[in-house]
């Protein structure tokens, strides 16, 4: 069976020597195609006696599966270097910058009240809004300021001409008309946090006439002085994230508070920076006190059966405070750099579990 | 409310420190808003007599002195013009910090002289305002003595902020008595000598008891009125307040001594009685301050027979004030009733010492004393003979009293407090307390604040002390804390966090706009009376100005890509609607490696974005149909609005007109958006299952069209028209293509609309594809469209 030998090395050989996927074929179609050699031993078998058949079936078929393992394998070889010819001339420098997705952000004044909102949902408050264009019941007269207190003169409160149901109209001037709003529209008990802009008349380095607040209110049976310290010290822990938060608690004047308390909250300096946190100096922080018994009777409810607490703080000051910024003009420009910097990740939201503070 | 620790001291017999005396101030609710003491600052200035002083060989205005300070002769050089030899003055050797200049003395030539320090004038020390030469002491001061200590400067003045409540702590007396209750010492009793009237009171009455309950009067004649003592002078220069003339000065000391305001009238110019009476409208008095104020009947005045001289409580007049050549007065001690002078005070926008004492309300009580007080000042600083006192009206001295119960305490402010304690705090602020079990409790005449209970309790707690308050838990709802979060809110945060996902940086702008602006947009419904300025007037009517001026700003300072946003409220008649407002200016892609130039921003950037955050906030995106008229502020032809049916605009978006953008001065297209949050419909609450769902089994078939359709067809009508052909079959039909030119009839362009179907049980047979297609061709003919050929 030398014949059958020869053949074989003949298309080892050819095999070996084909260098393209091209060639590789054709060595295939002679040896496999309908009149290639191997495929011409296979239907010389149909002649052969039964006992050749025997002997010569196998050894061809052998050499059938011989040849198309070496085919198929030399094939992937010379496919694997062609590919690999290709990737070679598709080298990139990698170096090269990568399309720029923009980098949006949360306005710090925004942040600062989903921090608040979080943490006060936590102690049961929930938030509370409304109108900024106020009536000067709710923003006066319902506070217990009366018309001869030195909030209501023009150079404080941006009036508007209007009048609605006879009430003079004005921009708000602080969060606290919404404590009235609260109260004359749902039944005690009442926790809520009340954050939003408020406008006075003022302008320089440190005010502008558009600024944001946040109140608070508690109305209950029993709450006392005593709770709203806890409340004032839990917030303020959790807001600037730190233990050491301490309270200085001193009594002031509101006109819908009584007693009055003014909150000055302690503070470190930390790389030539203020931070809350020690007391190496006082920073007054927040006004706050038990409402006053003729702001609960204007809201139509019984002073002598509910009684509670109300605080309020300046929120662009607490941004200030916790991440700090130190000009309050800017936080109202838009300024893209400063946006950019000072502002917050859509993903940065705050929860209890991952932190209120990024 | 400005005094000095020894002023304090005059009324407060006490041992107590700077320190503990600040600290008391504050724990009881008067805040130290500073502390200061000259003569720390002053500490390096010694008094130093001239002993030579010859001009400068190189400058006619300089001198070249020699002066001893104590450690012999030093050469300074001086520019003052009355330094001479002789003069004794104050001397800042080398090293010294001037407060007044902000510099710290070294030794200099000056023209080539060497000079050893400097000769100092009162306003380089800061202790006053001139600055006509240096410092003049008498002959006899001690050379070489620390010139602050020997001139009793060394006296910290505290500055103390009085809430409006407090109208007893307007003078120095009164703070006293509030750190005596707080157990900082005792309050000295106020020496209070009448002077006899030697003739009849002068003729003062009031003819308007509801404006000037009360009003004392008392004139001396044959006053000199000179400069007051040295004494009174320095305290009140230590608290700013420029000494006048003895007169004037009497009445600021004991204004701020006693918060007892007074005026003295220089009775010569005086026609007839004096009257306290109401104003006749459009009636005018030149004040003190030099300015003429308009008066009407709501204010109460004090005239005579010929004009008014004086606004009640608030400032006196020009005309009758005295002068250092007044030799007779009549002083005027009155009780003006608080919520007239607060009144009359906002209307003229007037403000002074007197109004800010009046307005919280005097010691109705204390005008026997005041008058009493001041004529003994005149009649021992200025001589002369008194008349007796005339005492017109009655002063409201009546106190109501009040019911309190000591358990209040601890019931409002959490502190337990025995009630032997509060009642001995209570009367040493002045309160009388009676009854047992539940006191009557009488505020004393200057504590017209006091008008409750709860004013009591305050009373109480800030002399015990706030930090005595114990922090005291919040009850706590069982289980973890419920969410709060209204769904307003909730979409409010969604929408504000897509924004900033999709790279637009959120942006807080003013609420106010100019007039013109507020017009471009719609016209604003709320106009303010007293704007701040003529561009913060108009309460915006949207919410693009602001974003707009912002981009403008941004432009200018060299931004290449701006994309902002805000959220925020528009101003209607009928209420405040949360809007979100979108700009996009600049290159929407900076010019790189990749894709050559840059490119801008267009209409639909903001399209993807308004029904991106739209799909945020929940509105029903699917549903909104495509309308015109977004407004003039935009380009006419690349804008719309999405609405839910016709009426219900829920945003406008596209290219900003050309001269809108230029009236911001924004350069290059500019792309706007503005969402109507308040107009989505809310969300029904449908629980947190899911409708029930699983992919389909079989496999979805794709099929492509081309229509051709007039030029003016809008794409989406033809799109809709598809999809609705079969509803069943049809998932999705999605527009890929738009072509017009060669091979398309003229004023027409072919629509190319790629169709998803979806078997269910089993897969369409080409009879059943072939029947949808024609659903689809005959559906889109109906909308005017032809099959392309």
């Amino acid at each position: 069976m030398t014949e059958l030998k020869q053949l074989e090395a003949e298309l080892m050989t050819a095999i070996a020597e084909a260098d393209t996927p091209e060639k590789i074929e054709d060595v295939r179609v002679k040896a496999l195609g309908k009149q290639g050699a191997i495929t011409a031993l296979l239907k010389s078998l149909g002649g052969m006696s039964p006992e050749e058949r025997q002997s010569e079936g196998p050894k061809i078929h052998g050499l059938r599966e011989g040849v198309t393992s070496a085919i198929a394998e030399r094939k992937t070889g010379l496919e694997r270097a062609v590919l690999d010819a290709k990737l070679a001339a598709e080298t990139l420098d990698m170096t090269l910058p990568a399309p720029a997705f923009p980098q949006g952000s949360v306005h710090p004044v925004s942040q600062v009240m989903d921090e608040l909102a979080e943490i006060f949902a936590d102690m049961g408050f929930s938030v509370a809004t409304g109108p900024e264009i106020e009536d000067d019941w709710h923003n006066f007269t319902a506070l217990n300021i009366p018309e001869t207190h030195p909030a209501r003169a023009m150079h404080d409160t941006f009036y508007f001409p209007d009048k609605r149901d006879g009430k003079d109209m004005l921009l708000r001037t602080h969060t606290s008309p919404v404590q009235i709003r609260t109260m004359t529209s749902q039944e005690p008990p009442i926790r809520i946090i009340a954050p939003g802009r408020v406008y006075r008349s003022d302008s320089d380095a440190t005010h502008t006439p558009m600024f944001h607040q946040i109140e608070g209110l508690v109305i209950d049976k029993g709450i006392h002085l005593g709770h709203l310290k806890w409340t004032l010290e839990t917030f303020l822990k959790a807001f600037f994230e730190r233990d050491d938060i301490v309270l200085r608690l001193r009594p002031s004047y509101f006109p819908f508070t009584e007693p009055s308390v003014e909150i000055d909250v302690g503070y470190s300096i930390e790389k030539g920076r203020r931070v809350i946190g020690g007391s190496e100096g006082w920073m007054e922080v927040l006004g706050s006190g038990m409402v006053h018994r003729r702001v609960i009777e204007a809201c139509g409810l019984d002073p002598d059966e509910w009684q509670g607490f109300a605080f309020g703080t300046g929120v662009d000051r607490l941004a200030m405070l916790k991440y700090g910024m130190d000009d309050l003009r800017a936080f109202f420009d838009g300024d893209l750099r400063w946006l950019k910097h000072y502002g917050f990740s859509a993903l940065d939201v705050p929860t209890l579990s991952g932190g209120v503070g990024a | 409310m400005k005094f000095t620790l020894n002023w304090l001291k005059e009324h407060l017999d006490t041992d107590a420190t700077l320190d503990q005396v600040l600290g008391t101030l504050n724990a009881i609710g008067l805040e130290v808003e500073g502390v200061e003491n000259a003569a720390e600052k002053l500490a390096p200035f010694t008094i130093a007599r001239v002993l030579t002083a010859e001009r400068h060989p190189q400058a006619d205005k300089l001198q070249v002195l020699v002066v001893d300070a104590g450690n012999g002769p030093l050469q300074v050089v001086c520019g003052a013009p009355n330094a001479r030899t002789g003069l004794v003055g104050v001397f800042g050797a080398p090293g010294a910090y001037v407060p007044g200049l902000d510099v710290t003395l070294k030794v200099a030539a000056i023209r080539g002289v060497e000079s050893n320090g400097m000769m100092c004038s009162v306003r380089e020390l800061q202790l006053g305002e001139e600055h006509d030469g240096i410092i003049e002491l008498p002959a006899d001061a001690p050379v070489g003595a620390n010139y602050a200590a020997w001139a009793g400067l060394d006296d910290p003045v505290v500055d103390v902020s009085i809430t409006p409540n407090r109208q007893d702590c307007m003078g120095v007396r009164g703070i006293a008595r509030d750190l005596a209750a707080a157990g900082l010492g005792t309050l000295k009793p106020l020496k209070v000598e009448p002077v006899k009237g030697e003739d009849a009171g002068p003729d003062v009455r009031t003819d308007d008891p509801e404006g000037c309950p009360a009003f004392f009067g008392q004139s001396v004649s044959g006053v000199v009125n000179g400069t007051s003592p040295d004494w009174m002078q320095r305290r009140l220069k230590a608290i700013g307040q420029k000494p006048i003339s003895t007169l004037v000065d009497i009445t600021n000391y004991v204004m701020i001594d006693l918060g007892r305001p007074l005026h003295v009238y220089d009775r010569t110019k005086l026609k007839g009685p004096l009257v306290a009476r109401r104003a006749k409208d459009g009636e005018s008095v030149l004040a003190l301050n030099g300015k003429t104020y308009t008066l009407d009947a709501g204010m109460t005045v004090i005239a005579d027979d010929a004009h008014v001289h004086d606004i009640g409580g608030i400032m006196g007049g020009e005309d009758s004030g005295v002068e250092f050549d007044t030799t007779d007065v009549l002083i005027e001690c009155a009780y003006f009733t608080p919520e007239h002078i607060a009144r009359t005070g906002q209307k003229l926008g007037l403000t002074s010492d007197a109004r800010s004492r009046f307005e919280r309300g005097v010691d109705p009580a204390f005008l026997e004393d005041g008058i009493a007080i001041a004529t003994r000042l005149v009649t021992e600083l200025c001589g002369g003979t008194p008349s007796d006192v005339t005492r017109a009206g009655t002063p409201p001295v009546t106190m109501a009293s009040h019911a309190y119960s000591a358990e209040l305490t601890e019931k409002l402010a959490g502190v337990s407090v025995p009630a032997e304690k509060q009642k001995a705090i209570l009367e040493r602020l002045g309160f009388a307390v009676s009854g047992s079990n539940e006191w009557q409790v009488t505020p004393p005449t200057w504590r017209r604040d006091v008008i409750g209970s709860a004013d009591l309790v305050e009373e109480v707690v800030r002399i015990v002390g706030l930090d005595h308050v114990p922090s005291t838990p919040l009850p706590r709802a069982p289980g973890v804390a419920k969410p709060t979060a209204t769904p307003e809110q909730l979409v409010e945060r969604r929408v504000r966090r897509t924004a900033a996902a999709r790279g637009l940086n959120e942006a807080v702008t003013w609420s106010f706009l100019s007039e013109k602006e507020a017009a471009a947009f719609g016209g604003g419904d709320w106009t303010l009376a007293n704007p701040i300025s003529e561009d913060m007037k108009v309460m915006r009517p949207s919410l693009l100005p602001g974003l707009l001026a912002a981009a403008s700003r941004n432009q200018a300072r060299g931004a290449e890509t701006i994309r902002l946003f805000e959220l925020g409220r528009r101003y209607f008649a009928d209420g405040e609607r949360l809007t979100l407002g979108v700009v996009l200016a600049g290159d929407r892609t900076p010019r790189n490696w990749k894709t050559g130039k840059a490119q801008d921003f267009d209409a639909f950037d903001a399209k993807a974005d308004v029904l991106a955050l739209l799909a945020a906030a929940g509105a029903p995106v699917e549903n909104l149909q495509i309308f015109g008229e977004a407004g003039d502020h935009f380009h006419p032809g690349q804008s719309a609005t999405l609405r839910l049916g016709p009426k219900t605009v829920l945003a406008a978006f596209g290219t900003l007109h050309p001269l809108t953008a230029r009236a911001f001065d924004l350069e290059g297209t500019v792309i706007a958006a503005e969402i109507y949050l308040d107009a989505i419909p809310a969300k029904r609450a449908a629980g947190r299952m899911r409708t029930a769902y699983a992919p389909p089994a079989l496999q979805a078939v794709t099929r492509d069209f081309a229509f051709l359709v007039p030029q003016d067809t809008p794409a989406d009508s033809l799109v809709r028209a598809v999809k609705g052909a079969d509803k069943q079959a049809i998932v999705t039909a999605r527009l890929f293509d738009v072509f017009s030119g060669q091979g398309v009839e003229e004023g027409h362009k072919s629509l190319a609309v790629e169709v998803v179907l979806q078997p269910s049980e089993k897969s369409f047979t080409d009879e059943e594809l072939g029947a949808i297609s024609d659903k689809i061709v005959k559906a889109a003919e109906k909308a005017g469209a032809r099959l392309r050929g």
